[in-house]
């Protein structure tokens, strides 16, 4: 066990300082000089050379590198060139909002996927299954912008139920806040609803069939108990799983949701930054995302293998 | 469509005659039997037409701006309505189809070039190459794929071929895994020991026995991932990272329809549709493909 983790461990420190390095090369292969970027057209050479010196641009890549990283690791990202706000704070501000949304998304997806999911297994190859099927299919297949689009024409536009954008804080307004995440929140949901649903039926069909249900109906007991009490909580672990590394796709969902809606998050942030050319700001919000995406997953894995004997073993097998 | 017992029956054919059949003819046989799958099919189908007839299909100009007609409702000449620079919009979708299957199928094509030989020289050799590529790919894959696409295309600037650039190199880990899992599942397979045994050498063992033997599991995968990056090609045209106006992309035919959905409802249908049924009956259509490669499926 301790074997395992260790090497889980040793292996995302890896991928994180090769994440580093990606973010690091891809920002400087942007055309154009950083430093003009950072003085503004007007600045003359000796601005520039100023600004060379200030930023060590002048220094060799590996040097600029270690430097970066360094920073980094204390938590200072640098600032942004618009606002002149540090990343890290910028992000603090915006981070709360998208994980507001990606919560409430989460919530729909499961409060859809389970029930569905476990229905269409339960009920295989009956029509609620085909209906089950379909809709996880077209919930996969929907471009969950035009979704978005199509929900304000409908709710907004049409119906004038919900507002159509914008965004108040939770604490000033409770309902406002939440009557206006909450079709942000089903664009969001859907694509996770669709495969989590997948996840739901395919491993439930899987433990249906197994030894132990068989004993549980043969002693008598009923099948509500038998579904409830012994199928589900075996059938949803692969589904924790598929929860952990579809947080991805949640955030690049979030980029797209959040600019439908206008909602400030961190998704708004990266489109806004890289359209400004705010590229401290671009390489901060990049870095951070692609390291969460990272500490989650083996977050996911390690608790997934203390809270399951079997899998601790099959895990430090397949980790290879 | 797996459970579908009435179309089974009626499709089978009376014993005997099975010598008869041609290979083609059971294949036709076991296709049959998935309607759904065989209707995306022929939906993909119609789109390819569509994208390479477009220029003899759409009705006008998708570039010619009338402003007499500006956001005019459905009507005979204008089928699907006009937008906000009067240009009709059944044209424009019709040509839409044609950077979208583009935008779709050269960035997966772009992917499997490069990921498939990664992946096969990875698995095949294994050691240090194999590490090395293995970390590279964790790294990649923790960028989400969206945000990897958008982080591309601002170093490489907006337009169609840089943004099928980026879906391609954002799409190409996932092909290096699976080229290379499927490798080690096959390396050690009598049919490549055979072949060693044989005498043949690494090049043909890999092109010859291993390549043939995985290209079913890559073509499910490629019909899988065209849809996906068809919706990012639309998101990144969306967001104004990808294909430039005045071209007709569903995806900035959707990012105008935003400021008109009070005025002109239709400028956001019929972009929107087009893209969720090509993308719905390419999903069909990889889901029956799938289970039709499947050799346990007969």
């Amino acid at each position: 066990m301790l074997e395992y983790l260790i090497q889980r461990i040793a292996i995302s420190t890896v991928t994180l300082a090769v994440i580093s390095m990606i973010v690091f090369t891809g920002v400087r292969l942007i055309p154009g000089d950083p430093a003009r970027v950072m003085a503004g057209t007007e600045a003359d050479a000796a601005g520039l050379e100023e600004i060379r010196q200030k930023y060590g641009l002048n220094d060799a890549i590996p040097v600029q590198y270690l430097r970066w990283v360094g920073l980094a690791l204390r938590g200072d990202l640098g600032e942004s060139i618009r606002t002149r706000e540090t990343v890290t704070k910028t992000v603090s501000r915006k981070l709360p909002i998208t994980l507001e949304l990606a919560c409430l998304s989460i919530l729909v997806a499961i409060a859809i996927a389970i029930p569905v999911g476990v229905l269409s297994a339960v009920r295989r190859n009956t029509v609620w299954d085909y209906l089950a099927n379909g809709l996880s299919l077209c919930g996969l297949s929907v471009p969950s912008f035009w979704l978005g689009i199509m929900l304000i024409l409908f709710f907004s536009v049409r119906l004038g139920w919900l507002p159509a954008s914008g965004f108040v804080s939770f604490v000033e307004n409770p309902a406002g806040n939440l009557t206006r995440m909450l079709m942000p929140a089903f664009v969001l949901g859907t694509t996770l609803a669709a495969v989590l649903m997948r996840q739901t039926r395919n491993s439930m069909i899987e433990v249906l069939t197994a030894d132990y249900i068989r004993t549980a109906y043969s002693k008598g007991l009923a099948g509500r108990a038998v579904i409830f009490r012994h199928a589900i909580r075996n059938g949803l672990i692969p589904v924790v799983t598929i929860l952990g590394l579809q947080m991805g796709a949640l955030m690049g969902g979030a980029v797209v949701t959040e600019q439908i809606f206008v909602v400030p998050g961190f998704g708004r942030l990266i489109v806004e930054s890289v359209f400004t050319r705010d590229y401290p700001l671009v390489q901060g919000v990049v870095l951070i995302t692609a390291s969460a995406y990272v500490l989650i997953n083996l977050l996911v894995d390690v608790s997934y293998s203390l809270l399951n004997p079997r899998i601790r073993i099959k895990g430090a097998v397949n980790a290879r | 469509m797996r459970g579908d017992g009435t179309a089974v029956a009626t499709s089978l054919p009376t014993v005997g005659t099975r010598d008869a059949t041609t290979a083609l003819q059971r294949a036709w046989r076991r296709a049959a039997r998935r309607p759904p799958a065989l209707a995306g099919a022929t939906v993909v189908i119609l789109y390819v037409l569509l994208a390479l007839g477009a220029p003899w299909i759409a009705p006008v100009d998708p570039l010619h701006t009338d402003w007499s007609q500006v956001r005019k409702a459905p009507s005979a000449a204008h089928p699907l309505g006009t937008d906000d620079l009067g240009r009709d919009v059944l044209s424009r979708v019709i040509w839409g189809t044609r950077i979208s299957m583009q935008a779709g199928v050269f960035s997966i094509l772009l992917a499997i070039v490069v990921g498939v030989p990664a992946g096969l020289v990875a698995g095949f050799y294994r050691g240090a190459f194999d590490q090395l590529i293995m970390r590279l790919t964790d790294a990649w894959l923790s960028f989400p794929f969206l945000i990897l696409a958008i982080g591309l295309v601002t170093i490489l600037g907006p337009s169609l071929t840089n943004a099928t650039l980026a879906i391609g190199v954002a799409a190409t880990p996932t092909y290096i895994r699976l080229t290379r899992g499927l490798v080690l599942g096959s390396r050690e397979e009598d049919f490549v020991q055979g072949a060693r045994a044989l005498g043949a050498g690494d090049l043909r063992v890999m092109g010859r026995h291993i390549l043939p033997n995985i290209a079913s599991a890559l073509l499910v995968q490629a019909t899988v991932s065209i849809p996906g990056a068809i919706i990012a090609e639309a998101i990144l045209s969306f967001l104004g990272l990808g294909v430039q106006p005045p071209s007709p992309s569903w995806g900035t035919m959707l990012n105008a329809a935003q400021q008109f959905l009070e005025s002109a409802p239709w400028m956001a249908w019929w972009p929107g549709l087009a893209i969720f049924s090509l993308t719905l009956s390419f999903n069909l259509a990889g889901d029956g493909l799938r289970d039709w490669l499947d050799p346990k499926d007969y």
